[in-house]
């Protein structure tokens, strides 16, 4: 069971395409701008992250300059594309090689072929901010289909792509994508969450990982209103940063209730959830009595 | 000119580049700090007017022009203006902003001695804590010594550290704000009256779109709290905007608590001000069900007080405005008697 539960991630992509970026945005607790101190990665930087308590990603970093590329895919081919569960290519948009990106790519899935054919492949195409807002989708479009030729050639046919940028909150969205897309028991939390909202009669439930703040599943029936498409990312970036500014209190978050409508709990050891109420006159020992209830099926 | 009387207009000056443009936009706009970068250089006087429980307006002037030679135009200037913000660079050669400065205290001193002088050694982030103090020591002695020659060794400055990439120019606006406000004493009064009464550790009342801070219990600031108390209202906004109902209009209200037990604690007052308080009901020693009673019943004695307070504030406003409207003037003290 527990070598079921280590996942092991690789993290590709040529050299200054914002891997590590990512992963210190993500998992360490930067903010976009701390990022610009970081150094180019040697060779394969490992972390290992608990994720969802009894989950741990184990994320290789894979430094991405040419020699190092080319090490990867003679030397080091066994070591490094064995068990491998997930496959993150990251392509910067202002790349002048695209044809080099993407050979990297394809000589990266030969070798997932033949070590490791059930991978999930997740592709980023990063640094958006750079393009002009016009231009975006388009561009988007033309390199995934172009992206999907290729993989489907080797064998993995569902491609999934997304445009991702540290700067706006379309990270978040990419990352709880791909990490979601590793829990096993996701039914089981869906269904969960379906039955809570309906007890407690509310808008919208959104479940959290805890350290990350990645959104693990929503309730998403939103009756037909228009509420923000990308709230989900927001609200993680939101929370994140009062988390962050929670510490300066030596001390973490654990509730918060807006305007008697939002509330904030945590609802496992390793989830919360942010639960928005249809009307504000419920009272709170009513709501907060209702999320301890449902704790035991979040466990 | 009767218009710019009735509020408090702060005079943000300095030589060019010494980056008065960007602390309009970070403290005013919500600007990012490093797109202050891409701002280009002011070339026009610019005058901004903010409403908040006090009327705030603030006037930038572009630092390539000489503005104290004696015009009538720079007369009324100074005469319409509570303070005088002087912005130096201190990570360039200094010395000639202090002459300029001399210069302008001099003039601005004879046209209109009830200003209130302020200088902001501005772009600190990049010096050492040792280096930052050597260079206030350095430029308050200057100044000192050049309005000692030119016999004003009474006028009054203060003198601030700031940078963008902190809250330190929040701070220092906050402080000078507040030296505008002439209703700061019973404000702070009422604060200090609510903190007694409801186990509050700190509170302080925010204008919601700058945060900078009107009014504080008489407890020191630590910038800390300061800070997370800002970023709170960041938070609630945000989140209140993502599931807002655009045909009801709610008063904000928002309450959080930490594992440590502090509760961070957000109340929406009058015209775009909110009150955030960091309370610390109990010691975290006791049983969670003991706990959660006691701070359920301070939670529930503050909202009272709290409601008390605000319409205490409602009453300050009012009569504010009707001082103001039989023709006083900001700095002098409104007749408040009840308090």
């Amino acid at each position: 069971m527990s070598s079921n539960n280590r996942k092991k991630l690789l993290l590709m992509g040529r050299s200054g395409a914002g891997k590590s970026s990512m992963r210190s945005i993500i998992f360490s607790n930067y903010s976009a701008f701390d990022t610009r101190r970081l150094g180019a990665t040697i060779d394969v930087e490992h972390s290992h992250l608990r994720f969802l308590g009894n989950m741990t990603l184990n994320l290789w970093d894979c430094g991405g300059q040419d020699v190092f590329m080319e090490n990867y895919f003679t030397q080091q081919k066994d070591h490094i594309f064995q068990m491998v569960q997930v496959l993150i290519h990251v392509f910067d948009v202002e790349s002048q090689e695209v044809i080099r990106d993407i050979e990297i790519f394809t000589r990266a899935l030969k070798h997932l072929k033949r070590y490791s054919p059930d991978a999930k492949i997740f592709v980023l195409l990063h640094k958006m901010d750079l393009v002009q807002l016009d231009k975006r989708h388009e561009l988007f479009e033309i390199m995934m289909s172009k992206l999907q030729e290729t993989s489907a050639v080797y064998g993995f046919p569902d491609l999934v792509g997304f445009p991702t940028s540290i700067w706006d909150e379309s990270l978040y969205k990419a990352w709880s994508k791909i990490v979601c897309s590793l829990i096993p028991n996701m039914n089981v939390y869906q269904s969960n969450l379906k039955k809570l909202k309906q007890v407690m009669d509310a808008r919208e439930i959104i479940l959290f990982e805890k350290a990350t703040f990645l959104v693990v599943c929503s309730s998403n029936t939103s009756m037909g209103e228009a509420l923000d498409p990308k709230r989900f990312e927001k609200i993680s970036n939101v929370m994140k940063n009062f988390k962050q500014s929670s510490m300066k209190l030596k001390s973490s978050f654990k509730t918060l209730v807006l305007n008697d409508t939002i509330y904030v709990s945590e609802i496992s050891p390793n989830m919360m959830c942010f639960i928005v109420l249809t009307k504000s006159d419920d009272p709170k020992d009513l709501v907060l009595e209702n999320i301890k209830k449902a704790k035991q099926y979040f466990q | 000119m009767s218009e710019l009387d009735s509020k408090a207009t702060i005079l943000l000056m300095g030589l060019r580049r010494g980056g008065k443009s960007s602390i309009c936009k970070v403290v005013f706009h919500n600007m990012q700090p490093l797109d202050t970068l891409y701002l280009e250089s002011t070339t026009n006087p610019t005058s901004e007017h903010f409403s908040t429980l006090i009327d705030l307006g603030v006037m930038e002037l572009p630092g390539q022009l000489n503005y104290f030679e004696p015009s009538y135009e720079s007369e009324n200037l100074f005469k319409s203006v509570g303070a005088l913000v002087y912005v130096i660079d201190s990570q360039d050669e200094y010395l000639n902003a202090l002459t300029n400065l001399a210069m302008i205290i001099e003039y601005a001193y004879k046209v209109n001695p009830r200003i209130s002088f302020e200088v902001l050694i501005h772009k600190v982030d990049s010096l050492s804590e040792d280096f930052k103090l050597d260079t206030q020591r350095d430029i308050m002695q200057r100044t000192g010594d050049e309005l000692l020659d030119l016999g004003l060794e009474g006028v009054q400055v203060s003198f601030y550290l700031t940078s963008i990439f902190d809250h330190s120019i929040y701070e220092a606006f906050s402080r000078i704000v507040q030296k505008l406000v002439p209703e700061l004493p019973f404000l702070e009064n009422m604060l200090d009256n609510l903190v007694q009464h409801s186990k509050i550790e700190k509170c302080f009342l925010f204008d919601i779109n700058s945060k900078i801070y009107v009014a504080t219990d008489s407890s020191p600031v630590d910038i800390q709290t300061y800070e997370v108390c800002a970023e709170f209202v960041d938070v609630a906004i945000d989140l209140q905007d993502l599931y807002k109902n655009p045909n009801e209009e709610h008063e904000m209200k928002s309450v959080s608590t930490l594992v440590n037990g502090v509760v961070i604690y957000l109340r929406q007052m009058i015209r775009g001000l909110a009150l955030v308080a960091l309370v610390r009901p109990v010691d975290s020693s006791m049983s969670s069900a003991e706990y959660d009673t006691s701070m359920e019943s301070c939670l529930t004695v503050m909202d009272y007080n709290i409601d008390i307070f605000k319409k205490g504030l409602e009453q300050v406003w009012d009569r504010a405005r009707v001082a103001r409207a039989d023709g006083e003037t900001g700095s002098q003290e409104n007749p408040h008697t009840t308090f």
